[in-house]
């Protein structure tokens, strides 16, 4: 686990809006290790899912490089890039609006090996979507089924089986358990675990759930209003956050469990807007630790032990 | 001294009849809630939670609705039988209900100051100017400047509109309080802030409370006792402490074991084999037994009765397992 699969360096993602720029994603770097798990987590608009679809420029970047196997992959040419794509997969939140409702379950499937004309007979293409039915844990009576007759957990069964069928060796996870009950959500995420072993696949694991998070991640990032604030292994993560954002992030998860009383850090108030922000740490006005020294500039990600990173002043 | 009951479910069954199908939504579910305490309503989606929720309510639209039988008897009257106009004077009076989502449960071109007002002159005065003061003092409560009472909802984030939300249902000091899923369109952080806000209201005023959650996490916070739903039936019930310390049911087990735990560094998820049955056909016998790790022949052929396995706590299970 030493070579590193994607590389992403400054990447940036600014929206014009009517009110200013929106910093979506605001410079953000970080790698991903061959055959391991990142998990990315952070609330509603900090630029987590922006951030999975530009390194795999579903969404144009406005800056930055993005590497991917060695190569800058951000310089590529849409027909180059559109290639390179079967090697980087994604798999969508909400599976009752990512697969289309006209079409049935093997046609969902095939549809990537066709359009990329993996095959050139019939039976090979038929194989092989029985095959990746198979992986995923797909009784072969559904393969005539529409979307709307299948549940949730075997409708991201079938996204996983599309996101598959180019061999990739790279997959972006867009929070693909939040949608489904916790007994199929722990399906899910037992067949992706698998799957990454036997397929050795790289995960970037997007999510909000941070018991999800760290049961599947090997390294997490956390954002805040477009940036990484800390990024570490989850152990160092989740046993010693040193962000005060993580920290209260950690704090305010309810454990299922009623032995253990917890000292929660309640923040005040909401996100702040993402345009136009004000170049200082973006989690200053809610900060419970703040200090005249965060009023000045952005704090930047520094490595404060090995493979531990974090962009606060005070640390 | 008498166990105080403020809402008392006796065998409550509601069906939904449509041209195509029955769908059995509740089927006989009993309970009891004490005054001042907080039950949570713990399942999946489709196990019946809301709809028993909206029964309590009344607002289930008949038909499809059928009631079939049972009795809700709250503050000692049977609800069921009371009038449309009776109801009126009792929902968002004695009882009121948080919904899940604050984007769709206020009305977009109407201020929020109107909308907390609307409630406490409909119950409480007919004091237009009573009426505005007594908002005022609800958004302060709720944490927002009452200056920003002329704006529209739209101009407020997720969790401040839940705010307002709970301030509406909490205008006219329910005796009950229903909240559906309250923080499940929330950010954890924000999440964090209204379970507080709604604790700290509920002490203040010995509010009870039924929360409708599919988080073992908000239960483990907010609830006194615990009810565990399945397909329209409660299979386990008892205090807090019964439910994470000895639960026994095998449903209640298989959904401690597929959660991750922040708390635990290793955890291997278990998940329960299979998907939740289709309410308009449901299995003979248990519900659960096709899903079930234990179940014996018996499972499939008879339904068990709930029986209490130590005092106040209740499982619909025959606890072969346990033999």
């Amino acid at each position: 686990m030493t070579q590193k699969l994607l590389e992403v360096n400054n990447l940036k993602k600014y929206f014009d809006t009517k009110r200013g720029k929106l910093h979506a994603v605001d410079d953000v770097s970080f790698y991903i290790y061959k055959g391991e798990t990142l998990g990315v987590v952070g609330e509603s608009g900090c630029g987590k899912s922006t951030t999975g679809r530009t390194v795999l420029r579903l969404i144009e970047p406005t800056e930055g490089e993005i590497f991917f196997d060695g190569i800058d992959i951000n310089s590529l040419s849409q027909e180059v890039m559109r290639k390179k794509r079967k090697e980087m997969q994604i798999v969508f939140q909400d599976p009752y609006s990512s697969l289309d409702s006209r079409r049935t379950v093997y046609e969902s499937i095939e549809e990537p090996l066709r359009v990329n004309k993996i095959f050139n007979n019939r039976t090979d293409l038929s194989n092989r979507v029985f095959e990746l039915m198979n992986t995923v844990g797909l009784a072969e009576r559904l393969v005539n089924s529409y979307p709307h007759e299948l549940d949730g957990g075997r409708r991201q069964r079938v996204g996983i089986a599309r996101a598959l069928a180019l061999n990739p060796s790279f997959i972006v996870l867009d929070e693909p358990v939040s949608a489904l009950d916790v007994s199929i959500q722990a399906q899910i995420l037992n067949l992706m675990e698998r799957l990454q072993d036997n397929l050795n696949l790289t995960y970037m694991f997007i999510s909000h759930n941070l018991s999800v998070v760290r049961h599947i991640s090997d390294r997490v990032a956390v954002m805040y209003l477009g940036k990484i604030v800390e990024l570490a292994s989850y152990k160092n993560i989740f046993i010693n956050p040193q962000h005060p954002y993580t920290k209260a992030l950690l704090s305010a998860v309810p454990l299922p469990r009623i032995d253990l009383k917890l000292d929660r850090i309640i923040l005040e108030g909401d996100v702040p807007s993402p345009i136009n922000p004000v170049p200082r740490c973006r989690f200053y006005g809610r900060c419970p630790e703040r200090k005249e020294v965060c009023k000045g500039d952005l704090p930047e990600l520094r490595e404060i032990e090995a493979e531990h990173f974090v962009a606060c002043h005070l640390i | 001294m008498k166990n105080d009951y403020i809402l008392e479910i006796e065998d409550l069954t509601v069906k939904y009849i449509t041209e195509d199908s029955i769908v059995s939504a509740v089927n006989n579910m009993s309970l009891k809630l004490e005054r001042g305490n907080t039950l949570g309503f713990v399942g999946e989606t489709g196990a019946g939670k809301t709809t028993t929720a909206k029964s309590i309510m009344r607002l289930l639209p008949e038909p499809p609705t059928k009631i079939e039988s049972g009795k809700i008897i709250f503050n000692g009257e049977n609800i069921l039988e009371k009038s449309i106009k009776h109801m009126q004077s009792i929902r968002g009076n004695k009882i009121s209900m948080i919904f899940q989502d604050p984007m769709t449960a206020l009305n977009p071109v109407i201020p929020i100051i109107d909308q907390i007002a609307e409630v406490i002159l409909l119950h409480q005065t007919k004091d237009r100017k009573a009426a505005y003061k007594r908002a005022e003092e609800m958004l302060e409560i709720v944490e927002i400047k009452k200056e920003r009472g002329e704006e529209y909802p739209h101009q407020f984030s997720g969790g401040m509109k839940q705010r307002v939300v709970i301030a509406i249902a909490l205008a006219c000091t329910p005796d009950l309080l229903i909240a559906d899923e309250p923080t499940t369109a929330l950010d954890v952080t924000i999440q964090a802030q209204v379970l507080k806000l709604m604790h700290d209201i509920k002490e203040s005023n010995n509010t009870s409370m039924i929360m409708i959650t599919h988080d073992l996490g908000i239960v483990a916070e907010a609830c006194d006792n615990v009810a565990v739903i399945y397909a329209g039936s409660i299979v386990e019930y008892g205090t807090k402490e019964d439910i994470f310390n000895s639960h026994a049911h095998p449903y209640t087990e298989g959904l401690f074991n597929c959660i991750p735990d922040l708390s635990k560094t290793e955890s291997e998820l278990i998940p329960i084999k299979g998907i939740m049955p289709d309410p308009s056909d449901l299995p003979t016998g248990c519900k659960f037994h096709p899903r079930c790790p234990y179940a014996v022949d018996r499972c499939s052929k008879e339904e068990p009765e709930s029986k209490e396995i130590s005092d106040g706590h209740m499982v619909k299970c025959f606890l072969e397992h346990r033999k």
